[in-house]
């Protein structure tokens, strides 16, 4: 298996695949969908939060628990260690909450306003339950031919499914295969579902990896959070599909502070990918999410996002501002996390997915390839926390800075006095396209057990022209041979992604860099 | 087919070509003989359009047509292929998956169908037999940690592949074995016909054992010194190149 998806990661990278890219446009996300909404107030007081959560109907504690994070906030400063320029973000200027007039869930694909569904459509995500999700035309074709190149298999080979949680604004507007899943015992639906019917697990586990005094932002997002999606896979169970989000900011001026929790129970397995599109706009739009993780003993969590976000135009006009606390906590022994991510859009990212090595035994990997062109700025990497003996983690970085672009990768790897036999490898290569641009490492290591073995390999190199013109020489017009690179230069983490992903996320990667060079 | 005129190149400000005419006609096998630093390397990179060999004077056509405004991978359609003196490595792509790339470039801009994967793979195994390289190394990063030998046969596994109308050799024998030198031979030889023309730059003799070219020229100072047969490769590697050195000083 993992050979046949190395392939098709090689492979993928043909013909096909740059035509397919060569489609799109700079940034083709960009539209707005005009539907009416419901929004609350604008600005940010105790009754906003009130507000948030009577619309979710919401018991007692959660509002209890979103008020105790709002006085908390209140009392907080915005954090200005990170590597990133952005004019201050006035709180009061924003709406917390915004969702489509017609009703905050549906009953059934059929209710949801077709506004919505064409606007998810042309985002390539089916929300009538097909069978790929990223359906750009020839996804699905590429890998399935380049099996046949390397001669694995050939015709038929089934697509995976893919279960998809849309969420518009603040509201999950639908949820696809949830009975299939409910079949297998897995709960997936939007958080705000799960509050009121798994109140039980909502309650024992949110909080517990990102407590509500984690950081300013995570404080933040747990005071006015509005939807997110909650996974509960039950003991022993391989979730039997991929499971995924899809998030999409429309209003204007409108935060999106979503809230994400899975929970694999002992023993199960479950694969997640999260996707992300925002229209054009002249303002910034701020995102705040918070995703928590919790694996126990023996279970494994793949988390995958490709985040494309409107990274603002040429000048650096617009674009979210992406501040997001990821976590994962390997709580119990033999268990396992790992973090993948292609980070393409946004105009300032501040982001570290982290594991939290409790369990003995436990593994964290961080696979991630940032990058940034024109005026976008990323401050992003991972912490890698080994608290149980015997804990190994590995974090490969691929940072690709075009234009006038500006990104730092910041790694954390620490090692508690009692963690006896630790291991961890860091990988981390930055690539400049230009001479304009810069690519910060800063690797912190912080190592009280001297058993520990920590490795640390960081390289810069700039685009060669040699290799260029050699590609140029073979027949490869100047793009293509860009992408081509840069293809091979992110393989390692694109290889880790779930074949859907690795051919959108080979597509991104060649239109963020468009016209970075020549 | 291939006419080079009065041909000025400056690299960073210093002129290496300097009025250098030659032309191939097609079916025929020219090759090229020069001291070190004589500007071989730079005419090989001039007729393929790189960048920062500026044409100061002169014109470089292939069929008639000038080539001079075209970027590389245009040229590269139109059916030039230069085997690289000193071959580049690509990290985290496929030997296979590049060649294909390069072939269905090449295939779409000048209108035709891409191959099929079937296709493909069949003439990709065939000619690796032919130049020595296994189904392994294809599999593996291009060229990432090949010997300078298996570098060289990669060169010519991708000129078999992608048949171009006129190829460049630019000393592909350096590095080679005796059985390698066999192979370059076979592999011109194979591609060698009426509608195709090569220029092989060389120091030694050996190769034109393999490879007979119908002309032979000394490239000495940034011109074409001397034209003649083959029997001027031979004179050469007897008496070295100081007459014209000298001729051209
Ligand atoms: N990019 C460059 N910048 C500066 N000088 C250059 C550059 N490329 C070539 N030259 C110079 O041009 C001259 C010709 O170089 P070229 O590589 O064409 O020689 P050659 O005939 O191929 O030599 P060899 O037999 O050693 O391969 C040399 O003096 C070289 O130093
Ligand atoms: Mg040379």
């Amino acid at each position: 298996m993992s050979q046949t998806r190395e392939t098709v990661v090689k492979e993928g990278i043909d013909q096909a695949t740059v035509e397919m890219t060569r489609e799109l446009e700079t940034y083709k996300h960009g539209f707005i969908t005009n539907i009416e909404s419901e929004k609350a107030p604008k600005g940010l007081t105790e009754d906003t939060v009130r507000y948030i959560s009577a619309k979710k109907d919401e018991p007692q504690w959660m509002l209890d628990w979103r008020l105790e994070a709002f006085a908390r906030w209140k009392e907080m400063d915005e954090p200005t260690w990170a590597h990133v320029k952005y004019p201050a973000i006035n709180y009061q200027d924003h709406y917390y909450y915004s969702a489509p007039k017609s009703g905050s869930k549906y009953e059934s694909i059929d209710d949801v306003p077709p506004e919505i569904l064409a606007d998810f459509e042309k985002l390539g995500i089916p929300l009538r339950e097909a069978e790929v999700l990223l359906g750009v035309e020839g996804a699905g074709q590429t890998p399935g031919e380049a099996r046949t190149d390397a001669g694995v298999g050939g015709e038929g080979v089934a697509r995976q499914k893919v279960a998809v949680d849309a969420v518009f604004d603040s509201v999950s507007v639908a949820t696809t295969f949830k009975k299939e899943l409910e079949k297998a015992g897995v709960i997936f639906m939007s958080i705000s579902e799960a509050i009121r019917e798994h109140p039980e697990l909502v309650k024992k586990y949110i909080g517990s990896v990102v407590p509500t005094s984690d950081n300013f932002f995570a404080t933040l997002n747990t005071a006015v959070f509005s939807d997110g999606t909650f996974v509960y896979v039950p003991p022993g169970v391989r979730c039997p599909m991929e499971l995924s989000t899809y998030f999409r900011i429309n209003e204007a001026n409108t935060g999106q502070f979503e809230r994400t929790l899975i929970v694999a129970d002992k023993g199960s397995y479950v694969s997640y990918l999260e996707g992300c599109t925002a229209p054009m706009r002249d303002e910034n739009q701020l995102h705040a999410a918070v995703v928590e993780l919790v694996a126990l003993e023996d279970a494994e969590i793949k988390y995958s996002t490709v985040q494309n976000w409107y990274p603002g135009d040429k000048d650096g006009k617009g674009g979210i501002y992406n501040f997001v606390t990821k976590r994962g906590d390997c709580r119990e022994a033999r268990s396992k996390i790992s973090w993948t991510q292609v980070e393409t859009g946004s105009a300032v990212t501040w982001k570290y997915p982290s594991c939290i090595l409790r369990g003995d035994n436990s593994v964290g990997e961080f696979y991630s390839i940032a990058i940034t062109n024109n005026h976008q700025q990323a401050d992003t990497g991972t912490k890698m926390i080994h608290l149980g003996r015997n804990t190994t983690s590995r974090i490969i970085s691929k940072g690709i800075a075009a234009g006038f672009s500006d990104q730092t990768y910041r790694g954390l790897v620490s090692v508690h006095r009692k963690a006896e036999g630790v291991r961890n490898f860091t990988q981390c290569d930055s690539l400049l396209i230009g001479d304009q641009c810069g690519a910060h490492t800063v690797p912190y290591i912080e190592a009280k057990n001297s058993s520990a073995v920590l490795e640390h390999e960081a390289t810069t190199s700039r685009l060669s022209e040699d290799q260029l013109f050699y590609c140029m020489q073979r027949g490869l017009n100047e793009e293509e041979a860009v992408s081509l690179l840069v293809n091979g230069f992110c393989k390692d983490v694109l290889q880790q992604l779930p074949m859907e992903f690795a051919v959108e996320a080979q597509k991104l990667l060649e239109v963020s860099l468009e016209g970075s060079v020549g | 087919m291939l006419k080079i005129d009065d041909l000025h190149i400056t690299v960073q400000e210093t002129e290496i070509l300097k009025g250098l005419s030659l032309e191939v006609p097609a079916g025929e096998v020219h090759a090229i003989m020069g001291p070190n630093g004589s500007g071989k390397s730079t005419l090989s990179y001039a007729i393929t359009g790189r960048e920062d060999y500026e044409v100061t004077q002169g014109d470089i056509t292939l069929d008639g047509d000038s080539l001079l405004e075209m970027d590389p991978n245009e040229r590269a359609a139109k059916g030039l292929f230069l085997s690289f003196q000193h071959p580049l490595e690509i990290p985290g792509v496929a030997t296979m998956s590049f060649i294909r790339t390069a072939l269905n470039a090449q295939r779409k801009a000048r209108g035709e169908n891409e191959v099929t994967a079937a296709d493909f793979l069949r003439a990709i195994r065939e000619k690796a037999k032919i130049v020595g390289l296994s189904d392994e190394k294809l599999k593996r990063p291009f060229n990432v940690g090949f010997s300078g030998g298996e570098k060289k046969r990669m060169e010519m596994l991708q000129m078999a592949m992608l048949e171009p109308r006129f190829g460049i050799l630019d000393e592909t024998d350096s590095g080679l074995d005796i059985d390698a030198l066999k192979m370059v031979g076979e592999v011109v030889n194979e591609m060698r016909g009426p509608d195709r023309g090569f220029l092989v730059i060389t120091h030694y003799q050996r190769l034109l054992d393999y490879v007979k070219p119908d002309r032979v020229h000394v490239l000495a100072d940034g011109r074409i010194v001397e034209s003649g047969g083959p029997e001027i490769a031979r004179e050469l590697e007897e008496h070295g190149y100081d007459k014209y050195i000298q001729s051209a000083a």
